[in-house]
């Protein structure tokens, strides 16, 4: 076997110097009666037909390459420059682990410091982790920091129904066994109607910014209330809008995470993605997960090293918050990497990009006869169509037209049922937009 | 040798990519809800890769040397591997695409969940969790709702061994238990004294790692799940060691519930710095309905030969058509969407390739750990010096020499070009260093480093203070973690004055 | 190097001390115990007028390697905590039982100190672990 490069003589030397004849006597601890079961697994292949295999599973699928994309909900198409995939495919960074030794690791260290750096940027925070699993995990982990900061008496959590479907049933995964009561989510609510749920009993209000529906919703004045009533307030971001869109720092936010994969991360069917986690500094020590701090080594010279470790579940055990061990370390890189050659100007071009697309895609259905848009409120690259028929049956029309078509927001709206969620990226160009417009046009 | 922080080498105005200009009439931005500068950096496209190529080169890697990092399973991760995560099918498949469009996806993910369910010898599995630590959640929370599901609200406690990996007790109280440690024994097994003491109606279940972080198989786990059982517990088998019972043993047939395993571990799925990973968690039929979800099924059955072209559309020859389904008292989700697939591409293409030979790898891992051990058992105190799985513990002390700890070998190994092994893990040995060389070793590697580690006992004894300095190789010394910790530098720009104006209110 | 165990306090298992005066109970943590925890990077403390009950636990504190938790020895409304600690959690180790002291209480219920060790019980229970 190619990745075992033992010769026969070799494991012979070996078991010559452990003193035992066989491998198998080895394993002599192991209960008899289930010692080497069989295996029913297809036969050994070679690295030539594990890659034909695979090649005609991933041809199977309805892929962005192919098709022209107007979905997003929570997992977004956009250009990835070609450095970001070759400094992710160095050896030293995606065959390293976690920079538990420093001197040995400088690279994946300082890589994250720069990470927390630029995410505090994009979200106005004085601190950030080295990431979570993605943004759903995030806003469970935050949900933690609520409770631990409410000292574990308030047990009421307010969610905005505009946070996406899947990262409110995560939280509520996560806090199943700890008599938490999470609210705000059941029926359509206002940023008001969140705010009047408000009260000594609460640890957070969470709203998403913009929100599901692509709406940047208006904020003035919630910061405010939330801390009134000792409560935190915590914002669930996109971070290609913040590039335009006002910091949740600068509205008041005191813990702000979302999904990290738009920057520079593929779709991959949904992961590995990117968790963002970024705070205000006086929380820092209550948060889960990696942090990087800077320092120095004994010569003085600058060096970096993971800090407040006692926060975490190999030293706190049972005491710990949170069990995470690991971060998304490839995937910050990536977003490192990405966030640096788009740098201060390419970000937010690929932001007014989105939102230029956008605005032209909806001005041109809300001519269509029997479709209208949502424009009751400001939205960044993804707005809300109600359509004249089924959403799966329009979709259906536009697949066969090379048009994967918008996310059928009745399967977790019950009230928007034939409403869909269109989304548009930089990746796509007017000639497909005026594609789709055609199409939904024919839709009668 | 450092590398300036990136946002030191930018120039104003300059600029990494070039965006295509718009090609659609340009609508008003809404001035009101505009941010102001944006603080990142500004560098060219070569700036920003000898930037972090420089920073690569001050990392150790699998591909650059020696890992033998306990507990963490660095074997070598396949490069094809690497190029099948990225095929355009995977890499730029929307997650939300209609199921008719995602056949190719879903095949690979039911049949991967088909191999762990089968290698571990359970009867469903999912691939949802992102993590060890996220598969330590469901299955504990699986274990939670199994319990409730029959009315049964008075378990409040799981059994956790005192050698256990610290996601084990932290899983606990996040799923609302209260941690009972158990004692080992002086060879290293759980204290079946003491375990037969804490069971009781108010058990939930037990928790506990095959083989254990010390790197021994407990020979009395057939009794500890008996006694566990008998108590109306459920076990969890944490699975961080798979890499030594792949054919070896089914953790199913010896009677466990439910286990995690790791995919970064034993699959070869890169670590990544720290991740990702996939903590996909198998299960007997009796949890299966917990499990969390999405899971891959056969939502209809394979069409005859003959309905060739009609129904459904199949992009598979004589495959079934799969879809992502809830399991019907799942605990829930997870993480959004169905997990870390480009995790489950890479570890599909791991198993494919292996297939039957599987057994090789735990062979071959047990082998290697067995070798390096003996080797350096006359220089080096083991605790429990007996074969041991597929890494094992010594301890990173001398007689007669005061003041070098297990730490200093670790830095000194550094400057022979290997990482050290996990430090300071398991808690219940002194100095512990746990040593994993992984199959993918070959034995000159082995013979090397065994060659270090006597080398670095000699050093203790004539030089101790070559290694209380080390490294002396490193692009830098050791750090200083006090003043890391009090005075906390965590982003390396100017916080904006009203982030400091509204911290105080 | 041996370590101070000051004869006029009384202690906890949990390597608190308090020290009794009138009403005042003032609480810290041992020598002992900054020794273990080696330099300590940062104490948790409770705000002013938070009422404690005896066992609860009211701050935390943290060095490099490990966090402990604090425990009230008795029960009591919090009067004063050190503010210094902020800036110089060093205290503790450089001073255990003098100026790095944690919180003063005013104790509500002195009971529970009847429990507590005394100097000798004390020394003789660190010479054993």
């Amino acid at each position: 076997m190619s990745y075992i490069p033992h010769t026969d003589a070799e494991r012979q030397q070996m078991l010559a110097a452990i003193g035992v004849p066989t491998i198998e006597d080895l394993f002599d601890a192991v209960p008899s009666a289930y010692r080497f079961p069989s295996l029913s697994l297809p036969e050994p292949v070679g690295e030539l037909e594990v890659m034909a295999e695979l090649q005609a599973l991933a041809e199977a699928n309805d892929h962005a390459g192919d098709f022209a994309l107007f979905r997003g909900a929570g997992a977004y198409h956009h250009f990835i420059p070609s450095a970001v995939n070759h400094i992710l495919l160095r050896g030293e960074f995606y065959t390293a682990y976690t920079p538990y030794q420093p001197e040995m690791s400088q690279g994946t260290l300082q890589a994250i410091f720069e990470f927390q750096s630029m995410i505090g940027a994009l979200t106005g925070m004085e601190a950030a982790n080295a990431s979570h699993y993605d943004g759903a995990t995030s806003l469970a982990e935050a949900v933690t920091v609520a409770l631990d900061v409410g000292r574990r008496k308030r047990k009421k959590i307010i969610l905005s129904p505009g946070i996406h479907p899947d990262y409110r049933a995560v939280a509520r995964t996560y806090h199943q066994g700890q008599g938490i009561q999470f609210v705000g989510d059941q029926s359509p609510a206002s940023v008001d109607d969140l705010a009047a749920l408000l009260d000594e009993d609460t640890a957070m209000l969470a709203v998403a910014y913009p929100n599901f529906f692509g709406q940047i919703e208006r904020f003035a004045g919630l910061a405010e209330k939330v801390h009134q009533v000792g409560a935190l307030l915590v914002f669930v971001a996109n971070p290609l809008a913040l590039a335009l869109f006002k910091s949740p720092g600068e509205l008041g936010a005191d813990i702000v995470v979302g999904e990290g994969q738009p920057l520079g991360i593929p779709l991959s069917f949904g992961g590995p993605y990117l968790g963002y986690f970024a705070c205000r500094e006086q929380y820092v020590r209550r948060i889960a997960g990696r942090i990087v701090g800077e320092t120095v080594d004994q010569d003085g010279k600058r060096a970096y090293v993971m800090t407040l470790r006692p926060r975490e579940q190999d030293i706190k055990r049972d005491k710990a918050s949170s069990n995470i061990c690991t971060n998304q370390g490839l995937m910050a890189l990536a977003a490192t990497v990405y966030l640096a050659l788009m740098g201060k100007h390419g970000l937010r071009k690929a932001a007014e990009l989105c939102y230029h697309k956008a605005h032209y895609a909806a001005d041109q259905i809300y001519l269509l006869r029997g479709f209208s848009v949502d424009r009751s409120k400001p939205f960044f690259n993804e707005f809300v169509v109600r359509c004249p028929r089924p959403v799966a049956e329009i979709n259906a029309l536009l697949l066969e037209r090379g048009i994967i078509g918008g996310y059928d927001l009745g399967k977790d709206y019950p009230h928007l049922s034939n409403h869909m969620l269109l989304c548009v990226t930089e990746m796509n160009t007017r000639y497909e937009i005026d594609s789709l417009v055609e199409c939904l046009r024919d839709v009668k | 040798m450092t590398e300036p922080v990136i946002y030191q080498l930018g120039s104003p105005g300059r600029e990494g990519v070039r965006l295509p200009k718009p090609d659609v009439p340009i609508t008003p931005l809404p001035d009101e809800l505009l941010r102001g500068e944006l603080d990142l950096p500004e560098v060219s496209e070569l700036q920003a890769v000898r930037h972090f190529v420089n920073l690569s080169q001050m990392n150790h890697a699998i591909d650059k040397g020696f890992y033998p990092l306990g507990s963490c399973t660095m074997k070598y991760n396949p490069k094809v591997n690497e190029d099948a995560a990225r095929l355009p099918g995977f890499a730029h498949l929307h997650p939300l695409t209609d199921e008719d469009g995602v056949q190719g996806a879903l095949a690979l993910m039911y049949q991967l969940q088909e191999w762990l369910a089968e290698i571990a010898g359970f009867a469903a599995s999912t691939l949802v969790p992102a993590a060890g630590a996220q598969g330590e959640l469901s299955g504990i929370l699986m274990i939670r709702a199994y319990h409730l599901s029959k009315g049964d609200t008075k378990r409040t406690k799981i059994l956790v061994p005192n050698s256990a990996h610290g996601t084990n007790p932290a899983t606990c109280t996040m799923a609302g238990y209260q941690v009972v440690e158990l004692p080992s024994d002086a060879n290293g097994n759980v204290d079946l004294a003491a375990l037969r003491a804490a069971c009781g109606d108010d058990v939930a279940g037990m928790m506990i790692t095959v083989p254990s972080t010390l790197g021994l198989f407990d020979s009395q786990i057939i009794e500890i799940i008996h006694a566990v059982h008998a108590c109306g517990g459920l076990m969890y088998m944490d699975g961080a060691n798979m890499n030594s019972l792949l054919g070896i043993v089914k953790p199913g047939q010896l009677g466990f519930d439910v286990m995690h395993y790791n995919l970064h571990k034993t699959f070869s799925t890169p670590h990544g710095g720290g991740g990702p990973g996939c903590g996909a968690v198998a299960c007997t039929q009796t949890l299966k309905p917990f499990l969390p979800g999405p899971i891959v099924e056969i939502v209809e059955e394979a069409p005859s030969v003959s309905a060739n072209g009609a129904g459904a559309v199949n992009p598979l020859n004589d495959a079934p058509l799969y879809g992502l389904r809830m399991p019907p008292q799942s605990i829930g989700r997870l993480k959004a969407f169905w997990g870390n697939f480009g995790m489950h591409v890479r570890a599909y293409a791991y198993i494919r390739a292996y297939g039957t030979s599987l057994r090789e790898v735990s062979r071959h891992a047990v082998l290697n750990a067995n070798y390096v051990r003996v080797k350096l058992r006359d220089q080096y105190r083991l605790p429990y010096d007996r074969i041991c799985a597929h890494e094992f513990v010594l301890e990173g002390r001398f007689e007669g020499v005061e003041g070098v700890h297990a730490l200093d070998i670790s830095k000194r190994l550094m400057d022979y070009g290997m990482h050290p092994p996990t430090n300071y893990f398991p808690l219940i040995v002194r100095e512990a260093l746990l040593i994993e060389p992984t199959e993918t070793e070959d034995k000159a590697t082995l013979d090397a480093f065994i060659e270090a580690m006597r080398k670095i006992a000699d050093e203790a004894r004539s030089d101790p203070a070559l290694l209380r300095d080390a490294p002396h190789t490193m692009p830098i010394k050791r750090v200083d973690e006090v003043r890391a910790a009090k005075q906390l530098i965590l982003c390396c720009r100017p916080v904006p004055d009203w982030a400091h104006q509204a911290a105080g209110d | 190097m041996a370590l101070k165990v000051p004869s006029d306090l009384k202690y906890l298992k949990s390597d608190e001390w308090l020290r009794i005066e009138g009403e005042t109970g003032t609480i810290g943590i041992t020598d002992f115990a900054q020794d273990q925890l080696n330099d300590v990077v940062y104490v948790d403390l409770p705000e002013v007028g938070r009422a404690l009950a005896a066992g609860e636990s009211f701050g935390s504190i943290e060095s490099v390697k490990a966090a402990s938790d604090l425990t009230a020895p008795v029960a009591g409304e919090v009067i004063a905590v050190n503010s210094d600690l902020e800036k110089a959690p060093e205290l503790v180790n450089g001073d255990p039982y003098g100026r790095g002291w944690m919180i003063k209480i005013r104790i509500t219920d002195a009971s529970a100190a009847d429990s507590m060790m005394d100097a000798a019980a004390y020394e003789e229970y660190c010479k054993n672990r």
